[in-house]
């Protein structure tokens, strides 16, 4: 296999694009996005290291990674509706009533 | 080895690529089949990394599921485009340069520090490893107990979700 290294700079890379969706982006549903894109490249490098190790453990480890993310997103997107439905906006920028 | 090397840095440029363009698109529903194109490339590096079976519940729960919820709740509330100017002018620049120092910092980290991560791995897995069985073997014996907790956490994600989209009468 190509060295582990390689897969670690792909998963910071990806890693950091999702950091910086987050921040970047005013949608709150594309910040969602963001953090799945986090969530998969810290994935991404689980199963490098399990290859690397011949350890199914990474893999496993995956697999509740992908649970919670289904439980996250599940209940991030009904919030991101209730949200919706009470303000008609779902702008970051619009959602400022603890602003003070 | 030298294809295994064109092949990972094509998929590498296609996910990084997606990415980027779920970052720059206006239009959600552009960001989101991005993101599931970047999905179902890291499925690629998945079964290139010796999971198939994670490969395919890569596509299956992400690409499958969860995308099509995004989806779906996009075109539920009518949000393709998002009319107003950003109010905080200094944010993007801010957030591009932490970005750029957290790639500098890794990079340094991946490149100077690189004591046991430059070797690669043998050439040769076992014929089963990252099957469906050698995922059950691991999941239901040695990781029983965290199996049935994330069976108790989809549960009440499902009922959270339920109690949250409830619609009240005599509420609009």
């Amino acid at each position: 296999m190509l060295p582990v290294t390689y897969y670690v700079a792909l998963s910071a890379i990806l890693f950091i694009l999702g950091a910086v969706g987050v921040l970047i982006r005013r949608n709150l549903i594309v910040i969602f996005m963001s953090v799945e894109l986090m969530l998969n490249a810290a994935n991404l490098a689980f199963v490098a290291f399990a290859r690397y190790y011949q350890s199914m453990s990474g893999q496993v480890f995956v697999f509740f990674v992908m649970a919670v993310a289904a439980a996250e997103v599940a209940v991030g997107l009904s919030l991101i509706v209730a949200i919706y439905r009470a303000r008609h906006t779902i702008n970051v920028d619009d959602l400022s009533e603890m602003k003070g | 080895m030298t294809l295994d090397l064109i092949l990972f840095l094509l998929l590498a440029v296609i996910a990084v690529a997606a990415a980027v363009g779920m970052l720059v698109s206006k239009n959600t529903v552009h960001a989101a089949l991005f993101l599931v194109l970047n999905f179902a490339t890291i499925a690629v590096f998945y079964l290139i990394l010796g999971g198939p079976f994670i490969s395919m519940a890569q596509i299956t729960v992400y690409t499958g599921a969860i995308m099509v919820l995004f989806l779906f709740v996009i075109m539920l509330l009518g949000v393709e485009k998002l009319s107003g100017q950003d109010k905080l002018s200094w944010q993007v620049p801010t957030a591009l340069t932490l970005g750029a120092l957290l790639l500098l910092e890794s990079g340094y980290f991946l490149i100077f520090r690189r004591t046991p991560l430059e070797m690669s791995g043998t050439q040769s897995i076992p014929e089963a490893f990252g099957g469906p069985s050698a995922v059950a073997d691991a999941l239901f014996q040695h990781y029983a107990l965290p199996v049935e907790i994330a069976g108790v956490l989809l549960l009440v994600a499902m009922v959270g979700v339920i109690a949250l989209t409830k619609w009240e009468k005599g509420r609009s």
